[in-house]
Order: C-alpha cells, then sequence, then structure tokens
C-alpha cells in the first residue's frame, strides 16, 4: 500500500521524472487559471451581472473580510497569496469527488512545498511592512532570550503547517482504501463525506493559519513603536 | 530471535501504542475547547462568528498532534527504513 501517490511515475527521462502528483497539480492549475480568465473576460460594474462573475465576487470578498478580520490593515497585498493558497487547497480536496483522483496535498511534497512558500512569504512581508531592522529585532521580543525560541518556533510552524495538511488527506484517502476492503457498501460513502468536509476545513485552516503568521510577522512596526 | 521478527514486532507494536496513546490528549482537549466554545456562545451570540473561527483554529492545531501521531504510525507500518534495511539484507542472503 503506497502512502501517496508520488510513486506512480507517468514519464521519465534520466533523473527527470513526472509523477501524478504534479500532473495532477498542473491539471488543477491549469483549471484555476483557465477558469478565472474566462470568467473575468468582460468584468462589468452592474447590479446584475453574470453568474460567474457574481460567484468570483462572493469568493474575493469572502477571503478579503477573513483577512481584514484577522487584523491586516490593507487585505489587498495580501489577497493574491493567500486566497490562491486557500483556493488550491480547496479545489485540489474537493476534487476527490471524481473517482480514480488522488489528491496532490495528500502527498507530502505538495503540503511541504506548500509550507516552505509560506515560510518564505511571513519574512517577506513582515520586511515589506516594517524595514528589515524591526523585523529582525521583532524576533528578540519580549526579551533576547526568546531569539532561540522564535526562531525554533518558525520552524516548528511551517513543518506543523505541511505535516497537518498531509496527515489529514492522507488518512482520508487510506481509511477510505481500507474501509473498501472491508465494508464496500454505505460506509465508505459517509467517509468520504468526512474526507470532503475535512479537506475543506483543512484548506481554511491553512489559509487562516497563514494570515494569522503574517499577521504577527506585520505587526513588528506597531510594537517597535510601543 | 533475529532481527527481522524484533523489528517487525516493535514497529508493529509501538504503531498502535502509538496512534492509541496519542489520540487521548487531543479528544480531551478538543472536547474541553468545544465545550467552552458552547458556553461562550451561549453567552454571547453576536459574537459567534469570531468565537467560531477561533474554535475551529484552535480545533485544528489540537488536531495536529492527532495527526503527528497518524503519520508516525503509518511511517512504522509503511515506509519503515529499519524495515526495508533488514529485508533487504535478508533478501540478499
Amino acid at each position: 500500500m503506497r502512502l501517496s501517490s508520488d510513486a506512480l511515475i507517468l514519464w521519465q527521462h534520466g533523473f527527470f521524472k513526472l509523477n501524478v502528483t504534479i500532473v495532477t497539480t498542473w491539471v488543477l492549475m491549469l483549471v484555476m487559471v483557465v477558469g478565472a480568465k474566462l470568467a473575468t473576460r468582460n468584468l462589468e460594474h452592474r447590479v446584475d451581472v453574470s453568474r460567474w462573475q457574481s460567484l468570483l465576487e462572493v469568493i474575493v470578498v469572502t477571503i478579503r473580510n477573513q483577512i481584514a478580520e484577522v487584523g491586516l490593515k490593507h487585505p489587498e497585498k495580501y489577497l493574491g497569496f493567500l486566497g490562491t493558497l486557500f483556493l488550491f487547497i480547496a479545489l485540489s480536496n474537493i476534487c476527490t469527488v471524481f473517482p480514480g483522483y488522488e489528491p496532490p496535498t495528500g502527498s507530502l511534497s505538495t503540503t511541504a512545498a506548500l509550507a516552505l512558500s509560506v515560510f518564505i512569504a511571513v519574512p517577506l512581508f513582515g520586511i515589506a511592512e516594517s524595514g528589515l531592522g524591526a523585523y529582525l529585532r521583532s524576533y528578540t521580543r519580549p526579551t533576547f532570550i526568546m531569539l532561540p525560541f522564535n526562531i525554533i518556533s518558525e520552524l516548528s510552524r511551517t513543518l506543523a503547517l505541511a505535516i497537518r495538511l498531509f496527515g489529514n488527506i492522507m488518512s482520508g484517502a487510506m481509511i477510505l482504501a481500507i474501509l473498501l476492503t472491508i465494508t464496500p457498501f454505505i460506509f465508505p460513502i459517509v467517509m468520504t463525506l468526512l474526507g470532503l468536509l475535512t479537506g475543506m476545513v483543512q484548506a481554511y485552516i491553512f489559509s487562516i493559519l497563514a494570515t494569522v503568521y503574517i499577521a504577527a510577522a506585520t505587526r513588528a512596526r506597531e510594537e517597535a513603536l510601543d | 530471535m533475529d532481527s527481522v521478527t524484533l523489528i517487525a514486532m516493535a514497529s508493529i507494536v509501538t504503531a498502535g501504542l502509538t496512534i492509541a496513546i496519542g489520540g487521548i490528549g487531543p479528544a480531551l482537549g478538543e472536547g474541553r475547547a468545544v465545550s467552552t466554545a458552547l458556553s461562550s456562545l451561549a453567552q454571547q451570540p453576536d459574537a459567534s462568528t469570531t468565537i467560531t473561527r477561533t474554535l475551529f483554529v484552535g480545533l485544528a492545531m489540537i488536531e495536529s498532534i492527532a495527526i503527528y501521531c497518524f503519520v508516525v504510525s503509518m511511517i512504522l507500518i509503511f515506509a519503515n527504513p529499519f524495515w526495508d534495511h533488514v529485508i533487504a539484507q535478508a533478501v540478499a542472503k
């Protein structure tokens, strides 16, 4: 029994391998980009806009309000990164309804890549907001002794993000696979429903945690001013 | 008892114990978190979006401990390096 779809290699040339995870990620990216392009072809400023534009507006405004609620002052700056995180993870988890589909977030490589992008984005946003000196000094708050603990907490937060998403999605798929060999009628469907719910919750959790980390990093300037 | 049997036994027992004991703490913690959230929702229903969102974020953090235990258990069963090593040695003999 394999843990993730990383082991299924579709094509390889030398040491360059294309496995199912990468191909699924690319297909998801294509679907999102083409869908967004088609829906925003003729953006209109009316009351009765097309359905797809309304849908996109609902999604974008909801994400923007969530970011503002966490405490970030100008949500538009972070909307691209955080919104894409949420939409990619949500789409990849909800496509589990298609039979034969394996979510790329069920592979530690994808979740590690997403967590690494958050790990790089948090200092970038913090430095863009407060400047390099103030951001680096925030690591020594509240006392200088906390410096190693703050650094360790940065690394462990990133690791926790990756493993949380990977564990939730992989366990859903694995429980489904095991149940199908034992009770192949109604119970696997219930577990699939639970897996879909968990997938959406985990997408939300991932992006909210990324928002909270960015909010903590961009608050460095206000703390320095106190 | 040769090393193949020993590694197999240790991996299986540890995998079971890890997920069994590791699930106790997060379950108790999540129960307390939800009960406190429910009582604060009853006290202040108009803060329900904030409370609900904080509850979900807190539950996810608590859940991650159980997920870590599950991942260790899965690694012991399915991606065990010691098992692979010892099997490779037995095959080579």
